[in-house]
Order: structure tokens, then sequence, then C-alpha cells
């Protein structure tokens, strides 16, 4: 017989929310901060990345094959082989986070730029468009959509990631699914935990979902 | 390279592998629980999966269903099925990552049975095929190649997220990792990464050749093949 099924331990309890408030919300800054920086990072990693991939065939499986590699190692064993350099800091969890949401947003981002029409692309070097020119104004805007679905794929399941950080001590909401689980299994922390992740995942992928709706005013306008 | 040296020394040791909860006793716990996972996924997500296609509904249902999955984090499932009255254990681990193994292998089954032809569909029918024979011989047949990737998603996924029962008490590989850290042994963290990371590219490269051998007609190895997907359509890639 565990002291835990002795004493109640219920799944839902607000007054851990209430007595706790500062504690979460360090968290919740910490989870929020991991999160926006490894997109961020991943983000500006992964568009030259892309653009170079595009320019020639022969980077592009490389560039694939290693992404998926870097995809296949599990989070735990990622945050391992980092660990050793960068000690138990935050930097260890964000290069890791960072490796990963890259591999997301380097696929799609290639797609979304192979998906810009050639006689598009044509008719804006005839109109005398150079090559900077031609990112912002043409290729951008056309492949906006697929580097915005990237994105939010990368948002949420980066968001589910940072949880396993725990394992250097920077989990951010993962540090209460843990603490929770050390403390006699307590469950009101876990829960508020996980369902804490749970609305943070579903919070930014609304957030990105109306960036995109603000960025992309035109497509509004052909469905209208 | 000090704690390279370190782990290669970690893995040199026989003792290291042959002990009670050593390297061996662990990978087969690891693969035992896995495996369970995946087959418990393969045997609801498939048959429901495949009906559904066949039927052509639900398709708003799987989809939602893969989104959704993707934000619960892996180690809140872990852990709130082993403080439920399960206990922790092989077995609270094995029915959170038959959960995790499930939306890849159900949608992406359906989506390979929604992508069948349906002139071909309507060719069997006109042969005179029961329904049965139809979701069987014909669609089947062509719904293997996307079918196989949820499959192979699902595999890795599992043996990937079965390393993170150990933050939770749990058993498996991972278990070296956390020890490490918990002793400040890097050489052991790293020599446990190693592990974990072979084993998940091991199960990647062993389902791309099964899944060359099941699929039927022209085929070609699946290595590389874009796993990530745009939110809303095609397959699903996996949560590392």
């Amino acid at each position: 017989m565990f002291a835990a099924d002795a004493a109640p331990n219920p799944w839902f309890d607000p007054s851990y929310v209430t007595s706790n408030w500062s504690t979460i919300l360090a968290y919740l800054g910490e989870h929020v901060r991991l999160t926006v920086a490894a997109v961020l990072l991943g983000a500006l990693i992964a568009l030259p990345l892309a653009l170079l991939a595009r320019r020639s065939r022969w980077l592009a499986g490389p560039v694939l094959g290693l992404s998926t590699l870097v995809y296949t190692i599990p989070s735990l064993a990622m945050f391992a082989f980092v660990a050793p350099i960068t000690g138990l800091s935050a930097t260890t969890v964000l290069i890791g986070l960072v490796l990963y949401s890259l591999v997301v947003l380097v696929r799609n981002f290639l797609a979304g730029l192979q998906s810009v029409p050639a006689d598009v692309q044509e008719a804006a070097r005839g109109m005398g468009y150079g090559p900077v020119r031609m990112f912002w104004q043409v290729e951008l805007p056309l492949a906006l959509p697929s580097f915005m679905a990237g994105i939010r794929v990368a948002t949420v399941s980066t968001v589910a990631l940072v949880t396993v950080g725990v394992i250097v001590g920077h989990g951010g909401l993962g540090q209460l699914i843990t603490g929770g689980f050390n403390a006699n299994f307590y469950r009101a922390e876990i829960v508020t935990g996980a369902v804490g992740c749970v609305l943070l995942a579903l919070v930014a992928d609304l957030l990105l979902a109306g960036a995109e709706r603000a960025l992309t005013p035109w497509a509004r306008r052909a469905r209208a | 390279m000090n704690q390279l040296e370190a782990a290669l020394r970690y893995l040199n040791d026989p003792l290291n592998w042959s002990r009670t909860n050593g390297i061996i006793d662990l990978l087969l716990q690891h693969l035992r629980i896995s495996v369970i996972a995946v087959a418990v996924a393969v045997a609801v997500g498939v048959p429901i999966g495949a009906l559904l296609g066949h039927i052509g509904r639900g398709g708003a249902f799987t989809v939602a269903l893969s989104n959704v999955s993707r934000a619960v984090p892996t180690l809140a499932l872990l852990t709130v099925f082993a403080v439920t009255p399960i206990g922790f254990g092989p077995t609270a681990t094995t029915i959170a990552l038959a959960l995790f193994a499930l939306p890849p292998v159900l949608t992406n089954t359906y989506v390979g049975f929604r992508g069948v032809d349906r002139d071909v569909v309507e060719a069997a029918r006109a042969m005179g095929m029961s329904e049965r024979q139809v979701l069987l011989r014909a669609e089947l047949p062509l719904a293997v190649p996307l079918l196989m990737t949820g499959v192979r998603t699902a595999a890795v996924q599992v043996v990937a997220t079965a390393t993170l029962a150990a933050l939770v008490a749990g058993g498996g590989l991972g278990r070296i990792i956390t020890l490490g850290f918990r002793q400040q042994d890097y050489g052991a963290v790293l020599a446990g990464a190693l592990l974990v990371a072979l084993l998940a590219v091991a199960t990647e490269l062993l389902l791309a050749v099964v899944s060359w051998a099941v699929t039927p007609g022209p085929r070609r190895l699946a290595f590389g093949r874009v796993r990530t997907r745009q939110v809303g359509a095609g397959t699903v890639a996996a949560t590392p």
C-alpha cells in the first residue's frame, strides 16, 4: 500500500495552481523562451540551407538525408550527446531543439521554394528582378503557405519536446511532470504540467495560423 | 574527447553488457516493450484506418487526431499512465507507447486506402469481387507502401520514445542515460546515447527493408523518403 493511496490525490486541484502560480509561470516562461529561440534559430539556419539545396541537386540529397538521420535520433539521446559539451544548462536543450526544428523547417522551406512556378520566376527575371528582390517579392510570398506550415509543425513539436529537457533540469513545464512524479506521484502537479504543455502548443498554433492569415491577405480575398 | 573515450571504454567492458540490468537486459526490455506497443497499434489502427479509407469517411477525424497527438508531450502520457492504478512499470509504458504509435499507423493507413484509384475499385467490383475481396485483394496491395510508412514511422517513434520511460522509473536503454546523468558519468551518458541512436537508426533501416519486401509490383528502397508533411494532408511525421 502506497501512502499515495491513503491520502487524497486528485487529478485536478485548482488550489495547487493558485498556490504555486509563480513557480508555474517561471517554468512556462522558460518553456516559451526555449521554444521561440529554437524555432527562430532553426528558421535562420534552415533558410540558407534550403536555398543552397534548391540551387544544386547534389546538395539536396545529403541535406535531406542528413536531416532524416537527425530526426531518427531519439530526443533523450540527442540531449545526452550535447550535454558533455555544454553541461547541465538550458543551452544543451536549446541545441537539441534547434537541430530538430531545423529538420522540419529545411524540408518545408525547400518544398515551398520548389513550388514557385518556373514561369513566374522567369517573368520576374524578365521584368528586371535581381535575386534578392526576386526572393522577397516573388518567391517568399508564393512559398509562404508551405513555410508557415513548417513553422507551425516545428513549433508544436518543439513545445512537446522541451519537456524532455528535464534530463538536464531545464524542461520548462516538463519539470512539473517529473517533479510531481518524484513527489510521491502528486497528480495535480503532473496534470498541470501536461495540460499546460498541450494548451501552450494549441495557443502557439492558433497564433501562427492568425499570423499566416494576416501575412497572406491575397489568399483570403481569393477565397471570399 | 575524453568523454568519448570513456564511452568506448564503457561499451568495451563485457560486464556492462552481461550483468543484471546490463545493456543486454535493458535492450531486451526495450525491444519487448516496443514490439508489443507497435503490434497493438497495428492491430487497432490498420483495420480502423482501412475501413475508414474504404468507405471514404473520417478524414477530418484522422487528421485532427494526428495533429493533436503532436501537441501531447510523450513524457506527459508516460507519466500519466504511471500514476494511474496501473502503476509505473512495463505495462504503463507499453500502453502509453501504443497510444503514441496509433496516430501515424491510423492516418497513413487511411490515406493509403483513401488514395486508391476509384477506377481500380470499380473494376474490382465489376469483376464480381465482394466488398471483402475488394478491400483485401484490390485496395490492400495498393495501400501497402503508405501503410508501411505509417508502421515504420510508428516503430521508430516508439523505439525512440521508449527511452523516455527511464525518466519516470521505467526500464529500457534510456536507463543508462538517466543513470549516467545522476552519477555525472558522461561516459555512460554518451554510451547510452550511442546505443539508443543506433537502435533507432537500425529500426528505420530494418523496416525500410521490410516495407520493400512486402510491397508488390515495381518497388524501390524507401530510404530518405520525405516523411514530414504539411498540415492537413499526406503522411504523418514522427516526434523524436
